[in-house]
């Protein structure tokens, strides 16, 4: 017998377009309802764009439309709070870093101790050049951060602190001893049981009265710590995953080879439950990224609260919806720059895999 | 050395530096607190429950007065807490429906419109959306003497949206008879139910009860606050995405021979949509769902950007007003962790129960 490979079904010719929209009753409803639907959002149109006052001054934005030359005579205040104008250039140099540091971290190929290494040295100098003081900047306490700096910095710290703490809970709760499991679990539980606004208050509120009266840890610094356990929280739920996926045998074979524990976590457990779990984790760090537009609830001066507080100006007819349809814009190009990034990423992991 | 190298002492010794560590952190806390509760002399203790409150709550689903208690406070805040999560848990999945299958209509237009929705609600953070909401809420809408009227009866003004109402008991009589009905009935459920619900409101002589101007705001039908409509309004929008998803998640796990195979056995469509998809893709879909759900519930905190009175605002102002911090956070801590731990609980039970057994 002799075997007869099995011929590929035909291709289908694809249809003609207007079959696809008008071919039945259903999708011909469906298609004139959406249009209907696009027509009916056209006026929108007219105000954002058409009706819109693009330069200008106050008495300009009277005319109905959308004001935005505000965003445009209020755009330093919105992306930089009310850090000293003239000290400006700093935090333009840590939004350049960051974005650098990002570029620079793309690639997996370049993921190693190293690159850890360089954004631990990269924070450091962008928090020297926010706070300044040394080398003959202006010191500027971080009552007076604001905007873009911050949003992005609370969302690399908390990532970034959040992830190590992440790993040593997710491998906490794989313990076979019973007090490493048990509170590992209990932290995991209790901090994913709580919204955010509560540890946000935990932190403003109470983590003062908890500690020694002589620690002064400025709001930031306080805001940071509850964004950070958060994260790591949510991440090490999103490791224990990976973890499981994994199977006793790697471990097994590891310690069966006399390799110690923590070597073996470091070269063979993690490597490999990272790469299994990427993109719930390019998630969570999505969720982080809004996330951190909940400080303007504690009178952190995040990119949202310094919009907020740049559209109170009453030299201009209250533009609250310009400016939050700004601040929205920059959150989706960082959120869905994000997960197109998660999605490249995964193409390659795929492809490595299967090779 | 020796003893030191075998696993079960090293984990021993470990596990008690371990509970010595944490019990020492407490005890220093437990400390630091005392201290600085004197120094500042600030109060504690559960007296002030029973003080009256003396602030006002703007709008509630529990009756309110500024002389209850600041317990009654927190109740009520509870309860428009819960009252708000369940609309919005409601609303949220009959939209996440609907955009779960636009995701996957043939159709491209859907398609892509339920894909493009997806993907910018997710993007942004849902503060900035009921902020956006509240925005055009208050500041695009007219005053209410130049309300605009987008379907006759419905009116939009910066002091709230107010709808046409059926009188609250009529109404009520008439859901209760409809459900009873649709559950007698073997065929046509859903028309049965229906014919029954608008019948026992033609019988007993409901009418529309339809908002009117009076000075300088309508009255009459129901009226939806400002803070109320938008944080619905964008806690619905906002979720409905994530919903979507999930649903459309679930349906995609069951494999399609499942569909093929019940038509080879000559079921209709119906049935075996009914019998064979959902019950595999709802087994996919719940858990997930749940745990939505549940963040749904912790994101109604959120409330306090827009000013809805739920518990975090009410706790917000309680110690605004009293300083007792440490009590409030406990309750709002508590109240979200007793809500999230036994969702939790229910949710391991289901899950005992649905999986499937494997031989």
């Amino acid at each position: 017998m002799e075997h007869i490979a099995a011929r590929p079904a035909p291709a289908k010719p694809p249809a003609p377009i207007l079959r696809i929209l008008f071919g039945d009753a259903v999708s011909a409803l469906i298609t004139v309802g959406v249009i209907g639907l696009i027509v009916m959002m056209l006026p929108v149109l007219d105000w954002a764009v058409f009706d819109a006052v693009w330069q200008g001054d106050a008495e300009a934005c009277r005319a109905g439309g959308a004001c935005w030359a505000y965003i445009h005579d209020k755009a330093r205040l919105i992306l930089f709070g009310i850090y000293p104008p003239d000290q400006q250039w700093r935090p333009v140099v840590v939004i350049v870093l960051i974005l650098a540091m990002v570029v620079a971290s793309l690639s997996p190929r370049f993921w190693n101790a190293g690159l850890a290494l360089l954004w631990g040295g990269a924070i450091a100098v962008m928090l020297v050049l926010m706070k300044g003081g040394v080398f003959g900047m202006v010191d500027v306490p971080t009552a007076k951060w604001g905007g873009l700096p911050v949003t992005l910095l609370l969302a690399v710290l908390s990532l970034g602190m959040g992830f190590p703490l992440a790993v040593l809970l997710a491998l906490g709760r794989q313990s076979n001893l019973p007090v490493v499991k048990g509170i590992s679990v209990c932290v995991i539980e209790l901090v994913r049981g709580l919204p955010l606004i509560g540890l946000l208050f935990v932190a403003a509120i109470l983590l003062p009265l908890l500690l020694p009266s002589d620690w002064t840890i400025d709001k930031l610094g306080r805001t940071v710590a509850a964004l950070t356990i958060f994260a790591a929280a949510y991440l090490a739920e999103v490791l224990r995953g990976g973890l499981q996926g994994l199977g006793k045998g790697q471990a097994e074979a590891a310690q069966g080879l006399g390799i110690s524990y923590w070597k073996m976590v470091w070269h063979i457990i993690l490597p490999q439950a990272i790469q299994k779990v990427i993109p719930p984790l390019t998630n969570t760090a999505i969720v982080m990224v809004k996330n951190t537009s909940l400080v303007m609830i504690v009178g952190v001066f995040d990119m949202l609260g310094a919009g907020r507080a740049a559209a109170g100006d009453p030299a201009w007819p209250a533009p609250f919806t310009e400016t939050y349809l700004f601040v929205a814009a920059v959150y989706f190009a960082i959120c869905f720059g994000i997960s197109v990034y998660a999605r490249w990423l995964e193409r390659g992991v795929k492809r490595k895999s299967y090779a | 050395m020796r003893l030191l190298r075998d696993a079960r002492v090293r984990g021993g010794l470990i596990q008690i530096a371990l509970l010595a560590a944490v019990a020492c952190v407490i005890l220093w806390i437990a400390n630091n607190t005392a201290q600085n509760l004197s120094e500042r002399g600030i109060r504690t203790g559960w007296d002030f429950l029973d003080r009256p409150a003396r602030f006002p709550i703007s709008e509630s689903v529990l009756p309110y007065d500024p002389q209850d208690s600041f317990l009654w406070a927190y109740v009520v805040g509870l309860g428009n807490t819960l009252w708000i999560s369940a609309l919005a848990i409601f609303g949220a999945t009959v939209l996440g429906l609907g955009v779960g299958l636009a995701g996957r209509s043939s159709n491209p237009l859907l398609g892509g419109l339920g894909a493009g929705y997806v993907t910018v609600m997710r993007n942004l953070p849902l503060i900035v959306q009921l902020l956006f909401w509240y925005a055009l809420a208050t500041a695009a809408f007219p005053a209410p003497r130049a309300a605009w009227e987008p379907i006759p009866g419905v009116f939009l003004t910066q002091r709230g949206i107010f709808l046409p109402a059926l009188p609250a008991a009529q109404l009520a009589l008439a859901v209760a008879l409809g459900l009873v009905a649709a559950m007698l009935l073997r065929r046509w459920r859903a028309v049965g139910g229906v014919a029954v619900f608008a019948a026992t409101l033609i019988l007993t002589g409901a009418t529309v009860e339809v908002p009117e101007l009076r000075g300088f705001t309508f009255r009459g039908g129901i009226g939806l606050s400002p803070e109320f409509a938008a944080l619905m309004l964008g806690i619905i929008l906002y979720t409905a995405a994530f919903v979507g998803e999930i649903i459309r998640g679930g349906i995609d796990a069951v494999a399609k021979g499942q569909w093929e195979a019940g038509r080879a056995l000559g079921l209709t469509d119906r049935t075996t949509l009914r019998r064979i998809i959902l019950p595999q893709a709802l087994r996919v879909i719940i858990p997930p769902m749940t745990s939505q759900y549940l963040s749904t519930v912790k994101n109604t905190t959120l409330a306090l950007a827009v000013g809805y009175p739920e518990l975090g605002l009410v706790v917000n102002t309680v110690i605004n007003q009293t300083g007792q911090a440490i009590e409030s956070l406990l309750i709002l801590l508590g109240v979200f962790l007793t809500i999230s731990l036994s969702v939790s609980l229910l949710m391991n039970w289901y899950n005992a129960r649905m999986a499937i057994v494997v031989r």
